[in-house]
């Protein structure tokens, strides 16, 4: 049996490359199929996983609450005019929900930094020292800012990469140099590591962190003391962020005195839900292409039925010489399933081909992460060759149902 | 000597439409092995039907047919297909040879089907080759080569397994005096080497080369002599 299976595969590719356009055409749903799959799940685990990363960057546990300014329109107008979210919601948030492991707040705005002859905009972030640990901040060089700097509100600078490339000579050591805000010296005590793209775009390492006071008293000022910008949280484990969410939610109505339905004046999000906007999209477009590729394996699949069928009919005399001689159902039925095999493992071997070189091209062109696994190609591959065996089936099994006379006879 | 062939009262009835044509009607023949016999008879009377019966490619309406010893008449398709592989040996009209295919490929066609290993497969099909003369042409395809030399390859295809039984349907009914000798020469040579031949010719100088000659009329026997004896025991 094995010979036999062995040299039917060379006769079916024999055919094969004698029919090389029919053969083709024949292919090409199992080609558009196949190379839909290995594109689509390369492009789609790529978008995962940077997801993923640009999560993690962000404090996979994190809640982020800002001041909703526009609630009543001419009571609460414009931003520092009425305050909502204050230092003192902070504090009393972790200390009412068990749940916080920790607050911070902080305020930013934009602002020149200068160093020796150069300077460059970025964002200036005033930040208790607690936001530093809740988004999980890492430092390439130096360290963070105490409760002691807070305090005195210090003249100290956490700084980003994209800050220090743009304000320091390659080379030249930042931590310990002396930049200016508004003229005011601060000093430079750590490099923040590297973050990358935040899932909106903006560029997290272009960014100077600063002490809430000194921010606050010295660098962006304040109309209302205690006024911050954002407020952060962040709980132990994963599971607990929804119910964090709700008791926050809580606890700053009764702050602000909001009651009955009356709107919030804060809004929260959690990193979770921006890793749900961020998976719908990515799961609808993976939905879609998915649809796409199954509806074109399936017209592959009827190409190499309806061109097997074709064969069968076609090769009707062979078919009878070869019971002549002594082939049994089993071999007629084999001989048919190899060839609807053979095609539609070659038709996926160029599927692969096509959709690895496509996802290659959108990572290039689309500047869009593109992973290529193994098992992506073994499964897209391993799905043809299913698809080349259940559509072969059917003519594969007529041609071993002939009779070997009429076979024989067939004109 | 035993015989091979035992068939009594074979009949074969086909439906057109409504039409009945009874193309055996009860036909009774008992065959030796070791014979050489020759079927004669008008277009149509028959010969055809039974020959397909005797090579397992079909089955009778109605009637026995033992061969060696086996009662062929209720085999499944797979069993027929079997002793077709293992006993028999066939030759038709038309060559049959599957186009775009070499010689060698043609003829090592039912060792293949048997199970045999390449190398096995490649040995015997150029031994039976060049029995008939076509050494040096085993990656002839069909095409490239003339009726007679077809008809060499389809004699090599049958006789590639050593079948017990030859059954020749008018093998030289396509091809010119000449080669028609030529593939006589080799049936009788297989004969003489012990294998059981039978053949269905319309021409008489062929049937000579047999020592019995069968004629058929009308789907049963007419006639049934012994030419001069030169059969094998
Ligand atoms: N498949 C078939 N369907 C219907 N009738 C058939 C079929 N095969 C043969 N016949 C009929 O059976 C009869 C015998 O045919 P067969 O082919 O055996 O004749 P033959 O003796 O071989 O003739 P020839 O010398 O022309 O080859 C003929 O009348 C033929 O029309
Ligand atoms: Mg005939």
């Amino acid at each position: 049996m094995p010979t036999f299976v062995w040299l039917t595969v060379v006769t079916a590719l024999r055919i094969l490359q004698r029919n090389r356009l029919r053969a083709g055409l024949t292919m090409l749903g199992i080609i558009i199929g196949v190379g839909a799959v290995i594109a689509m799940v390369s492009i789609g685990e790529g978008a995962k996983l940077a997801v993923q990363k640009q999560i993690a960057s962000m404090g996979a546990n994190s809640i982020l609450i800002w001041p909703n300014y526009t609630v009543v329109s001419g009571v609460r107008g414009s931003q520092g005019v009425v305050i909502t979210l204050t230092v003192a919601d902070a504090i009393d948030l972790k200390k009412k929900i068990p749940l916080l492991t920790e607050t911070g707040w902080s305020r930013s705005g934009s602002m020149q930094v200068m160093s020796g002859g150069r300077n460059w905009s970025t964002t200036v972030i005033g930040a208790s020292p607690s936001v530093l640990s809740i988004r999980d901040w890492a430092y390439s060089s130096g360290g963070p800012f105490t409760q002691t700097d807070m305090d005195t509100a210090a003249g100290v600078a956490l700084i980003g990469q994209t800050v220090v490339d743009n304000l320091f000579e390659p080379g030249e050591e930042p931590v310990g140099a002396v930049i200016r805000l508004k003229n005011v010296p601060i000093r430079v005590i750590g490099v923040l590591s590297p973050k990358g793209q935040s899932p909106s775009g903006s560029d997290q390492d272009d960014v100077v962190m600063i002490p809430f006071s000194t921010a606050e008293r010295k660098v962006l000022g304040t109309s209302f003391l205690g006024s911050v910008g954002g407020v952060f949280a962040s709980t132990d484990r994963t599971e607990d962020v929804f119910d964090a969410v709700e008791q926050i939610r809580e606890v700053l109505r009764s702050r602000h005195r909001l009651q009955g339905n009356r709107p919030d004046d804060f809004n929260i999000r959690t990193q979770i839900d921006v890793a749900k906007i961020q998976e719908g999209t990515s799961e609808t477009l993976t939905g879609m292409l998915l649809a796409i590729a199954s509806v074109s394996l399936l017209v592959g699949g009827i190409g190499i039925m309806n061109i097997l069928l074709v064969s069968v009919t076609e090769r009707t005399r062979e078919i009878g010489i070869r019971m002549a001689v002594g082939a049994k159902r089993l071999h007629i039925m084999l001989q048919f399933l190899i060839e609807a095999m053979t095609l539609s493992m070659v038709g996926g071997g160029i599927g692969v081909l096509f959709g690895v070189t496509a996802a290659k091209l959108t990572s290039i062109i689309a500047g869009w992460p593109t992973i290529i696994s193994g098992k992506t190609i073994m499964t897209a591959f391993g799905f043809s060759l299913v698809i080349g065996l259940f559509f072969g089936l059917y003519p594969a099994n007529k041609a071993a149902r002939l009779n070997p006379i009429e076979a024989l006879r067939y004109e | 000597m035993a015989p091979l062939i035992v068939c009594e009262d074979l009949w074969k009835v086909y439906r057109v439409g409504d039409v009945e044509v009874q193309a055996l009607r009860g036909l009774s023949v008992t065959i030796n092995e070791g014979e050489f016999v020759a079927i004669m008879g008008t277009s149509g009377s028959g010969k055809s039907t039974l020959m397909n019966i005797l090579g397992c490619l079909d089955q009778p309406s109605k009637g026995r047919y033992q061969l060696g010893g086996v009662e062929v008449e209720r085999l499944l398709p797979d069993q027929l297909a079997e002793i077709r592989n293992q006993r028999l040996g066939f030759v038709f009209q038309s060559f049959n040879l599957i186009p775009r295919t070499s010689a060698l490929e043609n003829t090592q066609l039912p060792l293949m089907y048997r199970g045999l290993s390449l190398k096995e497969q490649r040995a015997l099909a150029s031994a039976a080759l060049e029995r008939v003369g076509l050494k040096g042409r085993e990656h002839h395809t069909p095409t490239q080569l003339s009726g007679g030399q077809q008809q060499r390859v389809a004699i090599a295809r049958a006789l590639v397994t050593s079948p017990s039984l030859l059954l020749a349907d008018e093998p030289t009914g396509n091809l010119d005096t000449r080669s028609s000798d030529e593939i006589m020469a080799i049936l009788e040579g297989l004969n003489h080497d012990g294998i059981t031949v039978i053949l269905v010719t319309h021409e008489i100088d062929i049937a000579a080369h047999a020592a019995r000659e069968i004629v058929i009329k009308d789907g049963h026997v007419l006639s049934d002599r012994t030419v001069h004896d030169r059969a094998h025991s």
